[in-house]
């Protein structure tokens, strides 16, 4: 309502901020986070053994894990940002406000955590001998400032999701220690250590079977993965309790997408097959590391890859119609504006639009108006998430009726459990639905404002 | 002033005293700045030394040094712009985000666009030995790199000059009418000019160091490669003596004031006797003395801390008028939320209202999908209670519990969250009654 609407109408809003945080965490969980230490293992084990073949494999790996962090990994965790502040500016800039210090701490862990890879991989060579000790205990250092700065950003994911006692007292201490944080932490946290084991396999399948370390890699690894998996599993059953009840009624949509409901059971059993593949596959690596195929030993990481971006999706998903729970609605309407909007209407307060009110002249474009502002952060009109699809799966063919659409909006939120309440008024909402009508015989394609700027209706 | 949208604040206090958050994205910044430098400036040397090391070895060795920097430096630049960007977004929000909305394409292709030129450096470092013999294509990676470096901070600087003048934003259309904007490109090369000064003094503490791979090279003849970086500096820093006027002359007036002309003839007088200590340095290329490099170091340093307060200076006056239009806005509005919180029309009406009429208000929910003898979104009553006669409880089931019957329906979402068993029988009731009736 504040800030020129940026849109793109084919990808859909959403999708843009889910490839690139999405691609974030697939990377920083098992790269960063869980590879680190895993990396210092291997490296403190061969110094242990005595064994330069086990400090050259770890410095293969690192190789590979420095690249990517620092240039995917790094990259793309500000992309979310700068994804998020384009798609819903409202909801970043009220999260920034509150967790401002929570990220400037995570600031300053990040530049610690970038000094010390850069220090770590560059002084590998240099650092042995005598100084071979000092480089591991650099490692594990950096490995905890790398847990530390997923710690932080994950108190905010989980304050989206229940803000606890914050809205109340207001304060960063409450916000920081919402009911989720915790539980989500520890879910992430070992889920981090096995993704990185499968990460490490993955490199290690194109290591020469000629290599006879390579099965005693293999071994470590899988134990690696086996060791964090009862820390994983009690970590989902504790996050799972916490989910607040309401959202776990969205589950099987979230799980899968609204056309696949039904496909809610397959989705969980093909979930519990993939947590039984990886632990038989682990347990295979740690028992019997010369049985497993080796180009078989890229699958796990693709698994997990996988899961993980559904839980995401998930995660991201249940807690509508909230961006940020019981505060910010996800078409970044603020709740407690509500009682105004729906009397006054949105298009009053829009300061970007081009029309402020409603009249029987400009009713479908003062209804366009309204579906730019209140409905274009997750909906497209023919794209990805399209409204005219979601209006074909309802009404079908015959001619779409504007007073069944209208009367649909004024209870969407109850019939549609994930969907907010409609923010304007009467008229706004007729308007909609006649602007809703005109796409079944007509067709529309909005344009956001990185392409046509601000409407230059601009009055007020 | 006149065309310049007013929007609303965002209705949470800032986290700290807004002098307090200034002061510290003033220095951020500065720090951030300076490791772009050399992520520019550095990219740009390299091709430029590894050009020349075509014909001779010595410029390829001085070329890839230079790249080790960059791989660490680039690095630097991105982590350390984390802090200044949260800053800008808490001080500035409603500008800064109209301004990223406005430029959206370009603002968002940074993430791409970074990513391939940290994987390029990387790519140019790590085969170094191995295209030593296809120095074309080595050659064309770190001028891809470069070309890259060059581009993203142009994005960030259309960025932060368009957030400064709201009265323009009509007339922005993308990135590129945004980046025609007058002051735009003298204030980019100002920053190029900047970039490569601040790498060169750089490259000087630099291959004085023992220990660095350029030592060797600077001591074996005899400074000379000193007093080039010197002299790259020293050109450099002069031409900003050109340009920093042209910046100063395209800057709309709306930001002018004493304070930022105080602060912008302080860097330059500080500027001046660098300078001149530069011009002393060249002519004694063999001797290094880090007592003369610290203080050169210091009055550029102090040169830097003066223009960036003043870039400070300016963005305030220009926003001085809009904060505080914005903050009207807000505070009327905020009142207007209030009053319309306390006279909100509550659903508790509905909840008082007597059991006769429950079923009925209740009802309107489901009204938006099911009509008494048409399809809407759902079956009509009448179909609904032809299954369900005479069993109103199975109605309040299925309701929980919706499954998937029609092929040619969409599935109807589970009522349990919203209604409790006795509201749900009292829906069933009023649908089985309605049907009976032929009327709603």
């Amino acid at each position: 309502m504040d800030f020129p609407v940026f849109h793109l109408d084919f990808l859909g809003n959403r999708l843009l901020i889910a490839l690139i945080a999405i691609l974030h965490t697939v990377i920083n969980h098992p790269l960063a986070v869980g590879g680190l230490p895993l990396i210092a293992l291997m490296e403190w084990w061969g110094h242990r053994k005595d064994d330069p073949r086990w400090d050259r494999t770890a410095k293969k790996i690192l190789f590979v894990f420095f690249i990517i962090t620092t240039s995917f990994g790094a990259l793309t965790g500000v992309g979310i940002w700068l994804s998020t502040s384009l798609v819903n500016p409202t909801a970043i800039g009220s999260l920034i406000r509150v967790f401002f210090w929570a990220w400037f701490t995570e600031w300053i862990v990040f530049v610690t955590e970038v000094c010390l890879i850069l220090a770590y991989y560059l002084t590998w060579d240099r650092w042995s001998g005598i100084l071979k000790g000092r480089h591991i205990r650099f490692g594990f250092l950096l490995a905890g400032a790398s847990w530390a700065t997923m710690a932080i950003i994950v108190a905010i994911l989980s304050f989206m999701m229940d803000t606890g006692n914050w809205l109340t007292d207001r304060s960063l201490l409450s916000a920081v220690l919402n009911p989720v944080y915790l539980p989500q932490l520890s879910f992430r946290t070992p889920l981090a250590m096995v993704m990185a084991g499968a990460a490490a396999l993955f490199i290690l399948a194109f290591e020469s079977r000629k290599n006879p370390l390579r099965d005693e890699a293999v071994k470590l690894v899988c134990r690696w993965m086996l060791a964090w998996s009862p820390f994983l599993a009690a970590g989902s059953y504790w996050y799972w309790r916490v989910i607040p009840k309401s959202m776990v009624a969205n589950m099987s949509t979230a799980l899968t997408t609204q056309a696949f409901t039904a496909w809610y059971d397959l989705v969980l059993f093909i979930l519990l097959w993939s947590i039984a593949f990886l632990v038989a596959f682990a347990g295979l690596g740690a028992w019997k590391p010369k049985w497993v195929w080796r180009p078989a030993m890229i699958i796990p990481f693709f698994v997990l890859a996988a899961l993980l971006a559904d839980f995401e999706r998930a995660r991201e998903f249940i807690r509508k119609p909230y961006a940020i729970a019981n505060y910010l609605y996800a078409n970044g309407f603020r709740k407690d504006d509500y009682p105004l909007l729906q009397s006054e209407g949105i298009l009053k307060y829009a300061t970007f639009a081009s029309i402020h009110s409603v009249t029987p002249e400009n009713r479908v474009l003062a209804g366009r108006e309204v579906f730019v502002l209140a409905c274009t952060r997750c909906h497209t009109v023919g794209g990805v998430n399209s409204i005219v699809s979601k209006l074909k799966t309802m009404y079908g063919a015959c001619p779409w009726n504007e007073d069944a659409i209208s009367s649909y909006l004024a209870s969407i939120h109850q019939a549609r459990s994930f969907m907010p309440p409609f923010p304007g008024n009467e008229a706004e909402r007729k308007a909609l639905a006649s602007y809703l009508v005109s796409l079944q015989t007509r067709g529309d394609f909005i344009q956001g404002a990185q392409t046509i700027g601000i409407n230059p209706g601009l009055t007020q | 002033m006149m065309n310049a949208p007013v929007s609303h604040d965002i209705p949470l206090p800032l986290p700290a005293p807004a002098a307090f958050l200034k002061v510290l994205l003033v220095v951020s910044f500065i720090a951030h700045i300076l490791f772009v430098n050399l992520m520019v400036g550095g990219t740009l040397l390299t091709l430029f030394y590894e050009w020349r090391g075509r014909a001779n070895r010595k410029w390829d060795r001085v070329a890839f040094e230079i790249a080790r920097t960059v791989t660490v430096n680039k690095s630097l630049a991105v982590v350390l712009g984390v802090a200044p960007l949260l800053l800008i977004n808490v001080l500035y929000t409603v500008w800064f985000y109209s301004s990223n909305a406005l430029t959206g394409t370009a603002w968002i292709m940074i993430i791409p666009l970074v990513i391939a030129a940290f994987l390029l450096t990387y790519l140019h470092q790590y085969s170094w030995e191995r295209l030593r013999d296809h120095k074309a294509i080595h050659l064309s990676i770190v001028a891809g790199a470069a070309a890259l470096f060059l581009m993203v901070p142009l994005i960030f600087l259309v960025n932060i000059n368009l957030m400064l003048f709201p009265e323009r934003w009509l007339e922005v259309h993308g990135f590129f009418s945004a980046l025609a904007l007058p002051n735009v490109f003298p204030r980019y090369f100002h920053f190029l000019l900047a970039s490569i000064a601040v790498t060169a003094i750089f490259l000087v503490g630099w291959a004085s160091r023992k220990g660095c791979g350029l030592h060797v090279l600077v001591e074996d003849q005899g400074g000379l490669l000193r007093k080039e970086f010197y002299s790259i500096c020293l050109v450099a820093s002069a031409a900003q003596f050109l340009i920093g006027p042209v910046v100063l002359m395209t800057l709309p007036s709306q930001g002018l004031s004493f304070g930022l002309l105080i602060s912008i003839s302080c860097g330059v007088a500080l500027a001046i006797p660098a300078l001149l200590l530069i011009w002393k340095e060249i002519q004694r290329p063999e001797t290094f003395s880090k007592g003369r490099y610290a203080s050169i170091v210091l009055l550029l340093f102090g040169t830097v801390l003066f223009m960036a307060s003043g870039r400070h200076l300016y963005r305030e006056t220009a926003l001085r008028p809009h904060q505080e239009a914005m903050r009207i806005k807000t505070e009327q509005y905020q009142a207007a939320v209030e009053s319309a919180k306390k006279a909100k029309p509550s659903f508790a009406a509905l909840d008082a209202g007597a059991s006769a009429g429950r079923g009925k208000k209740l009802f309107q929910t489901c009204s938006a999908c099911h009509a008494l003898d048409h399809r809407v979104v759902g079956p009509p009553l009448f179909e609904i209670a032809r299954i369900y006669a005479g069993n109103p409880s199975g109605i309040v089931a299925w309701a929980k519990a919706p499954g998937k019957k029609r092929p040619d329906f969409p599935q109807m979402p589970a009522m349990s969250p919203m209604f409790s068993d006795s509201d749900l029988l009292e829906i069933a009731n009023y649908i089985l009654d309605s049907a009976n009736r032929g009327a709603l």
